[in-house]
């Protein structure tokens, strides 16, 4: 019953683990990088999830500019996800950045062919 | 409030105009940029350590005055001023002695880019050591991170970026367990700096409310920061990482962002779960495990291996698991004896790194044993310095690293089957340290079959390198001899750490 009620932090949770699953299992990069976003998303609708309060409005100031904190959601969970989501696009771009360069020297994309190319079992 | 109270964020907010600053510029003013800004800054921490050395010890700078839940804070006791300015010192002695090579293995391109890493990995370091807020740390982590990995891809060699890639998968799968840990600890405690948060834990744990959903988190902030400073099993991307990078990349890297990391991780223990949790969530036990097998293996790997570089960065993942098997002792001289371990590792390492490269560029880029035999007679620097890191790793009485071996040893009693468990692994890792790291002296310093030819000309043609050996030497053998006084201060910083808020 508690599982049905918190359902957003259920659906998280499994957002977190495929994410993590790939990011940790896939060999090919391409998909490691999806699981490093799918991840990422698990852990944003988390913490919006849980900054929502039903009925409340969306934190901005109206321009009547009337406030009454208890009449919004709480807004800290939002500013998270908002710089939770730019360091993800930064990390990101930067895994992205690193395997076009590894495509291009070594002309695929799974992680172990990769490794056998540059060390040809050297270790 | 005191001018000296604003240097720990002016360090930060330094660092990271630097980075900006440096991207204009051209690559030789990009590195005079990163010079200054490490030199400035380690006088910066240096002040902030005398500062709260000769008043109360403590101070906490609200970012633009604002309190919780808006405001951010900075602290800085004993301990984050002195491991600040350990890292800014380490970085600036790296880059110094590794000048040389990261000129050569550089494309021309990408000289200042690795400047501008620098400059945001030192803030990186500075912000993990000040900050008093959680979600600031993880920001920080990330950059860290992403510096770190541009740090290691500026060599574009295929090896470095493979190591590169390596890296990075094993750094995010260590960021998404830490960010998820904070956000359950967020939303059991509802606040996000740290004095809020130990008190919201403490009376949940007192009260036995959330004690699973706490547990886990605890678990899941550990274990990511475990794999990100390569806490065995989790070491394994440490050889590709430190020993295909440029020898400068490869001494930061080893010796100070590993230890940003650990640092960040005591804080939260100490200052954010508060140590009676931590060692009543059972966590504790497995580090100690975790960390003792570290120590064996980390060395049984590093005898297995015929590359140098690999072998300094498998005796990383050893040095590593004596500081978490520190934390797994939990009494506050196994605390104070891993701090000292982390000191000496931030030393000595580094040094190992850049003479390492050296020997090797006397054997035409080599770095597997056959390759490097005698070389420590073509560079007699070299040698030397490979030679003091060499023995205060093994823990040879003069050198640091003999210290915390002895501290550890010492914290070890009085605890059952744990202190025959610590002495063992002392044991048989100091004696696995002695056979891979004498096995390389001997061969480095095996009487030549070849005509020498560099040997008169070293300190000419290397100057800087030369004079960051002796320099380094010099800093290792003081601490080795005079070691009281950092002990005190690691005491005194301790209590800080956990009883002023």
């Amino acid at each position: 019953m508690n599982l049905l009620h918190n359902y957003e932090e259920l659906v998280a949770m499994i957002l977190f683990a495929i994410g993590f699953t790939m990011l940790v299992f896939s060999r090919n990069l391409i998909k490691k990088i999806m699981g490093l976003n799918i991840m990422d998303t698990g852990v944003f609708l988390f913490l919006a999830s849980m900054g929502y309060v039903a009925g409340k409005e969306t934190p901005i100031v109206p321009p009547t500019g009337q406030v009454e904190a208890g009449d919004y959601i709480n807004l800290i969970p939002s500013g998270l996800v908002l710089t939770g989501i730019v360091v993800s696009v930064s990390v990101s771009a930067l895994m992205l950045a690193l395997t076009v360069q590894l495509y291009k020297r070594y002309h695929t994309l799974n992680l172990d062919e990769i490794y056998l190319k540059a060390y040809g079992g050297e270790k | 409030m005191d001018f000296m109270m604003n240097f720990p964020f002016i360090t930060i907010v330094l660092s990271l105009f630097s980075s900006v600053i440096a991207y204009a510029l051209k690559g030789k003013q990009a590195r005079f940029v990163s010079y200054s800004l490490l030199g400035i800054c380690s006088l910066l921490h240096l002040g902030v350590l005398f500062y709260n050395l000769t008043g109360d010890g403590y101070f906490v700078y609200r970012m633009g005055h604002y309190d919780a839940p808006i405001g951010n804070e900075i602290s800085a006791g004993l301990l984050e001023p002195f491991f600040a300015l350990l890292f800014s010192l380490v970085m600036l002695f790296s880059l110094l002695g590794g000048a040389k090579r990261i000129f050569s293995d550089l494309e021309e391109g990408k000289y200042k880019l690795f400047y501008v890493m620098v400059n945001l990995v030192h803030a990186a370091l500075a912000a993990l050591a000040y900050t008093n807020d959680i979600f600031t740390g993880y920001v920080f982590i990330e950059i860290c991170t992403i510096a770190s990995c541009a740090l290691l891809m500026a060599r574009s060699h295929g090896k470095s970026l493979v190591a590169a890639t390596r890296y990075m998968i094993f750094s995010l799968m260590g960021s998404g367990l830490v960010l998820i840990g904070i956000i359950l600890l967020y939303s059991i405690t509802g606040h996000l700096l740290f004095p809020q948060m130990y008190e919201s834990v403490q009376s949940l744990w007192t009260s036995g409310e959330y004690r699973i959903p706490l547990t886990v988190a605890i678990g899941l902030l550990v274990s990511g920061l475990a794999i990100k400073s390569g806490l065995f099993p989790f070491h394994f991307w440490m050889p590709d990482t430190y020993g295909t990078a440029t020898p400068a990349a490869s001494a930061i890297l080893s010796g100070v962002v590993s230890k940003g990391y650990i640092f960040f991780l005591l804080k939260l223990v100490f200052r954010v779960i508060g140590f009676e949790v931590f060692v009543s969530s059972g966590i504790q036990s497995v580090l100690f495990a975790l960390g003792i097998l570290g120590m064996i293996f980390g060395s049984v790997s590093a005898i297995r291996t015929n590359n140098i570089n690999f072998m300094i960065a498998f005796s990383s993942a050893a040095q590593i698991g004596y500081i978490y098997m520190g934390l797994g002792l939990g009494t506050k001289e196994a605390v104070i004896s891993l701090l000292f371990q982390i000191l000496a590792h931030a030393l000595t390492k580094p040094m190992l790194f850049l003479a390492a490269s050296k020997l090797s560029d006397t054997a035409s880029g080599a770095q597997d044993f056959a390759s490097l035999h005698s070389s420590a007679h073509d560079h007699l620097f070299a040698g030397l310095g490979y030679s003091v890191g060499a023995l205060s790793m093994v823990g040879i009485p003069i050198f640091v690293g003999f210290v915390p071996k002895l501290f550890f040893a010492m914290a070890a009693f009085g605890h059952g089957l744990q202190t025959y468990c610590v002495l063992i692994a002392l044991a048989i890792s100091t004696i696995l340290n002695v056979v891979y790291f004498l096995r390389t002296l001997i061969n480095i310093y095996s009487p030549p079959t070849r005509k020498v030819t560099r040997r008169h000309f070293v300190f000419q043609t290397d100057r800087l390198f030369c004079v960051m050996m002796v320099l380094m030497l010099v800093v290792n053998v003081a601490l080795g001899l005079c070691s009281q006084p950092v002990v005190n201060l690691f005491d005194a910083g301790f209590d800080l750490f956990l009883f002023v808020r």
